[in-house]
Order: structure tokens, then C-alpha cells, then sequence
């Protein structure tokens, strides 16, 4: 799993690409807790490159978003590819998550 | 024809699995849709067998054994650990308010969510899970 963060005006976007399985979820969640950390509360994650996700992977995006909702900011989705989405259904969070099409229309919703 | 994996319980051999299970899906005629949710159960079995049945990574092996038959993969994942009652498992809290979401026993969710049986026993010795998936008509 590889991740690339860029700061938009007042969007952070995390561009995660590889596997999001238990081995690699850690590194996820710490990646997203440092941007929370620094009170980067508005985040896109981009998942266009993500090629399998587990629960492992869900519960870091769960844990992150129930972080920055805390303090009004919001973790939203873009580009998650059908074997994602198909993860994203099954565990009941495409409701809960805000989900768009491309990196650009997640950065502009917020 | 049959096909085994023993691995040592560490996370870093999840794709390895995946890789394993995904051949065997292949040999079976399963479509890339059945091979994907066969992937994900046994990722989610083994991650259990590593986080809750060892405790730890390094700590005992897991057994995969896939048997590709015409149409359906019966896979079967065997443990070391400790007797695991997957009626101990709490049910996640799913369809909720953000703050209220519970993802454990998510993964044991997802199992029976994708795959067609899902039969846990323990013998002298070890846990047995059986996933069967066949392919959709």
C-alpha cells in the first residue's frame, strides 16, 4: 500500500493505492490520525487505485470519520472501484459515508 | 485437484492467501466476482485466527487447503489456537449514526454475508472452518 497526501485550500486528500488489508490498515489509520492531529478535519480519501480492502481498512476510514465529525470536519470518499464499494455495502457505510465519483467533486462538496 | 498453503500467522501473509485462494477460484470456474468475496472471507478468517485465536502474529501456523470442483470452491482453514465459539461474537452495529457504528465482528459478518456455508468445529488440537462458494447461475 502506498499513500500521497496533498493539502488543497482547506481539503487534505489522501490518495491510497495498493492493498488495504490487516497488514497494511495501521498505516492507514496512522496516516489519517496524523492530518486529524494537525487539525486537518476535512479529508478526501481518493481509493481510485485501491485494489482490495478488508474490514481492517473500514474500520481505520470508521475510527478517522467518527475523529473528525467530532470537530464538524468530515472524511469523504471518491472513486471507489466496484470490489471496494461492494465492501463499503456489505458492512452497511455507503450511508455513511459521503461517496463521489472523482477526486474533484469530493474536494468541491465541502 | 487439491491445493495447500501453510503459512505462519503474520498479517504480511494475507496476500500471499489471497493470491492462493485466487488460483483455486480460477481452477473452479468461480467468475472474478466469487473469486473476490472468497478472498475476502478468508482474509477475514485468518486475520480472526491471527488477532483473537493466536493473539498475536508469529505465534502458531494456518492450514489452507482449497478443493476446486466444478463450479464451487470448498476451502477448508485449519488453527492451533485455542476453541473459537463464534456465537461469542458480538453482531456489528451496522446502519447507524456514525458515533453509534460497531465494527467488530465484522469480519465473521462479512464471512457468512459472501460465502454460501460457513461451518466452524474444534477437534484435539485445533479449529476447522469450512467456506464453500459456488458460482452463481
Amino acid at each position: 500500500m502506498d499513500i500521497a497526501t496533498q493539502d488543497y485550500d482547506k481539503v487534505s486528500v489522501m490518495a491510497v493505492s495498493g492493498r488495504v488489508d490487516s497488514a497494511t490498515a495501521p498505516d492507514l489509520e496512522n496516516a489519517l490520525k496524523q492530518l486529524v492531529d494537525a487539525e486537518k478535519n476535512q479529508i478526501v480519501l481518493d481509493l481510485k487505485d485501491v485494489e482490495y480492502m478488508s474490514s481492517a481498512g473500514l474500520r481505520a476510514m470508521v475510527s478517522t470519520l467518527k475523529a473528525v465529525k467530532r470537530v464538524n470536519g468530515d472524511l469523504r470518499l471518491a472513486n471507489p472501484s466496484p470490489r471496494v464499494e461492494e465492501v463499503l455495502r456489505l458492512a452497511g457505510l455507503t450511508s455513511i459515508f459521503s461517496i463521489h465519483r472523482t477526486r474533484d467533486e469530493a474536494v468541491a462538496s465541502f | 485437484m487439491e491445493r495447500r498453503l501453510s503459512v505462519p500467522g503474520r498479517y504480511d501473509r494475507l496476500e500471499q492467501i489471497c493470491n492462493f485462494v485466487s488460483e483455486a477460484a480460477e481452477a473452479a470456474g468461480l467468475d472474478a466476482t466469487a473469486s473476490n468475496r472468497c478472498q475476502l472471507a478468508v482474509d477475514e478468517a485468518c486475520t480472526n485466527i491471527i488477532e483473537h485465536g493466536y493473539a498475536g502474529e508469529d505465534r502458531g501456523h494456518i492450514e489452507i487447503v482449497c478443493q476446486p470442483e466444478p463450479g464451487e470452491l470448498i476451502i477448508t482453514i485449519h488453527d492451533h489456537a485455542p476453541p473459537f465459539d463464534p456465537a461469542a461474537v458480538p453482531q456489528p452495529r451496522l446502519n447507524v449514526e456514525v458515533e453509534d457504528i460497531g465494527v467488530g465482528g465484522l469480519g465473521l459478518y462479512f464471512m457468512r454475508q459472501v460465502m454460501d456455508a460457513v461451518e466452524f468445529s474444534h477437534e484435539d488440537g485445533g479449529n476447522t472452518l469450512v467456506l464453500i462458494k459456488r458460482q452463481e447461475e
